[in-house]
């Protein structure tokens, strides 16, 4: 064996450790923790879904998008839609739960493939105020389609089931001595679809792909010299964010079990910008790590706004937990981007001392 | 007739406020080639202290100070911030600037929370009468201010050195450098003009018949981002021509809401996006915009 992969084999034991550990500790969490955390944690995996797909979008090919709240409410409405029962003033399709799943999320690819005329020409910044316009249509539509969206009230969301075991708490399921409601249910596919959307976005970034959309970012002449089609290459990584998005929409659905317009406004657009801007653009990695920072940072504050200098609770004199946490995002942020622009993942790399990964894959644009 | 004469009208005084914010991000775009995402909250944090200070100094004082304040603002984020990251990395600029504007719009949300500021102005509640034809006095205030704070910016940027040095620096970065213009000066003085523009704008918005001042006002400021891509984000007059397309037809769908209510309700708020999705598909960068927005 060459000393050199040796060296990267022994390098990448204490990775492999940690992978295993980590992996441990997430999957006997809900023997352990209350629903409150498991809750916390169904949002944040809901969000690092939604934020991978958008760390291969803006890190990757350089393209901004803020209407990735849009896609996030097709998924989301797509999937109440095609799982939900009419009645109750809305109307829905009643297929499986799990065909709805899948359908949900094609659909954001479609929506995501009728704004390509405008996602395949325009590039950066450009494409990312373009884009805004789509939350306010998305968020003008959720209102105003009330068959389907229930409009302001929004629509209660049917629990996803599979091969007749429902994961809501109904399920009466028992493993040793806890009950599984749907949190503890719910914990486990979320971080089987997580750890399936983080392994499809790691490769997507390491292959081919991810080279031709480095490449496009860094020089679209030199791109298209090499045979990448541009146009086809951004309306495809446009296409595969929505995506992205459209599954982050499937699980934030499932996770709040109710859905209402006014959570998909631009705010959440911008939410899922800090997440891959804090992570690191185009890191995976990152994008989880931002994702959970951002989700839960709110959470936090507002559980712990007694014992926490300026932050009350609801009605109180000081911030409250959420624009408490909006000061943190954005100094977070203005610190990030002068400092340390490769975010968290860079932040990461710094700190080991023995790099096993290969160097400087994830540049800022 | 008369209807229509005064929805023209008010759509033209909005058009207008809303080509100043547009002009804003248009002014800094060409200057420094960066999207500012915090000029909302420009135009939110100026209106803010003049409906504070105007009850105690006065409306023509707490305006001076609302400008003065917001053109400092400007300064200082650009100074302070922006001149801190590499000026050739537009999209790292671009992200700054959504980090400043989330930073300022949390901390001017909470200071105005549910309330809504008057803001003091001597026009608020007077209307004017042109035959049958009735209008907020203050939409004349507008149709005739803000033509001549545009026509004020314009001969700035034609007849001083600082416009001479903005239009060298665009036209040829490096060039203008070595000629001795100073850079840092125009870009500077770019952010300055925006948040001055946006303050100007914000009052605008601000006034009756609208309530006053509420968070609402940097929403309705983010309105002027199509404003500038319909016009093309390098183009001022385009930002003009955006800003008027936009007014006019949010007022037009606002008035004609009944009869297009299958549509939805709340047409007037989303037009914007709609106008500016369709010029997009025709012309992706906008009616007046240079081919090639951006070069590797």
């Amino acid at each position: 064996m060459p000393e050199t992969s040796r060296l990267r084999m022994a390098g990448r034991v204490p990775a492999l450790c940690a992978l295993t550990a980590a992996l441990v500790v997430l999957l006997a969490l809900p023997l352990y923790v209350s629903a409150f955390w498991l809750n916390m944690g169904l949002f944040a995996m809901a969000a690092a879904v939604g934020a991978i797909g958008l760390t291969i979008l803006l890190g990757a090919a350089g393209q901004l998008s803020l209407g990735h709240a849009f896609f996030v409410a097709v998924g989301t409405y797509g999937y109440a839609f095609l799982a939900g029962e009419s009645g109750g003033g809305v109307s829905g399709l009643g297929l499986p739960p799990l065909l709805a799943a899948v359908l949900a999320v094609l659909l954001a690819g479609v929506c995501g493939l009728l704004f390509s005329p405008v996602s395949s020409r325009l590039r950066g910044i450009y494409l990312g105020i373009a884009s805004l316009g789509l939350v306010f249509l998305g968020h003008h539509l959720l209102q105003n389609m009330k068959p389907v969206t229930g409009g302001f009230e929004g629509r209660t969301v049917v629990p996803l089931s599979i091969g007749g075991f429902s994961f809501s708490d109904q399920a009466d399921v028992t493993v040793l001595g806890v009950p599984f409601g749907a949190a503890e249910s719910q914990w486990y596919l979320f971080l089987v679809v997580t750890g399936g959307a983080a392994l499809l976005g790691r490769n997507v970034l390491r292959g081919r792909p991810g080279r031709a959309l480095r490449l496009m970012r860094d020089s679209e002449i030199g791109a298209s010299a090499m045979g990448v089609d541009i146009r086809r290459t951004k309306a495809a990584v446009f296409v595969l964010s929505s995506m992205y998005a459209g599954a982050a929409g499937v699980l934030t659905a499932l996770a709040f079990q109710r859905t209402v317009p006014d959570y998909f406004s631009l705010h959440l657009s911008i939410n899922y910008l800090l997440m891959v801007i804090l992570g690191g653009l185009g890191s995976v990695g990152g994008a989880i790590a931002g994702a959970v920072f951002v989700v839960t940072l709110p959470l936090l504050f507002s559980r712990y706004a007694d014992s926490l200098p300026f932050v009350t609770g609801a009605g109180g004199q000081g911030l409250d937990g959420s624009t408490a946490a909006q000061f943190v995002y954005g100094a977070v942020v203005i610190v990030t981007v002068i400092v340390q622009p490769g975010g968290l993942a860079a932040l990461a790399g710094a700190v080991r001392p023995l790099r096993s990964r290969r160097p400087a894959e994830a540049s800022t644009p | 007739m008369t209807r229509g004469v005064e929805i023209l009208l008010s759509g033209l005084s909005l058009g207008l406020l809303y080509a100043l914010i547009a002009l804003g991000f248009v002014i800094v775009f060409k200057a420094t080639r960066t999207v500012n995402f915090a000029h909302a909250s420009f135009v939110l944090f100026g209106v803010w202290v003049v409906a504070q200070t105007s009850p105690h100094i006065g409306f023509a004082a707490a305006v001076a100070l609302g400008l003065v304040a917001a053109g400092t603002l400007g300064l200082a984020v650009e100074r302070l911030l922006l001149s801190r990251v590499d000026g050739r990395k537009h999209d790292a600029l671009a992200i700054l600037t959504i980090g400043v504007n989330v930073v300022l719009t949390a901390e001017l949300s909470w200071r105005i929370g549910e309330r809504v500021l008057p803001l003091g102005a001597p026009w608020d509640g007077h209307v004017v009468h042109f035959g049958s034809v009735v209008l907020p006095l203050s939409v004349i205030i507008t149709i005739i201010t803000v033509p001549l704070l545009i026509a004020g910016l314009a001969a700035c940027l034609r007849h001083t050195g600082w416009g001479l040095a903005m239009r060298a620096s665009i036209e040829d970065r490096e060039g203008a450098a070595l000629a001795g213009v100073r850079l840092k000066r125009v870009s500077a003085g770019a952010w300055v003009t925006a948040g001055v523009l946006a303050v100007a704008a914000g009052i605008g918005l601000a006034s009756f018949p609208s309530p006053g001042v509420a968070v609402s006002t940097g929403t309705a400021a983010i309105k002027a981002l199509p404003a500038a891509i319909i016009g093309g984000l390098d183009s001022l007059g385009g930002a003009i021509v955006g800003g008027l397309v936009i007014g006019i037809a949010e007022v037009t769908v606002a008035e004609y809401q009944a009869s297009l209510s299958f549509l939805g309700r709340g047409l007037g708020d989303v037009v914007a996006y709609v106008i500016m999705i369709c010029i997009l598909l025709w012309r992706p960068s906008g009616l007046f915009g240079a081919k090639e927005v951006s070069r590797a």
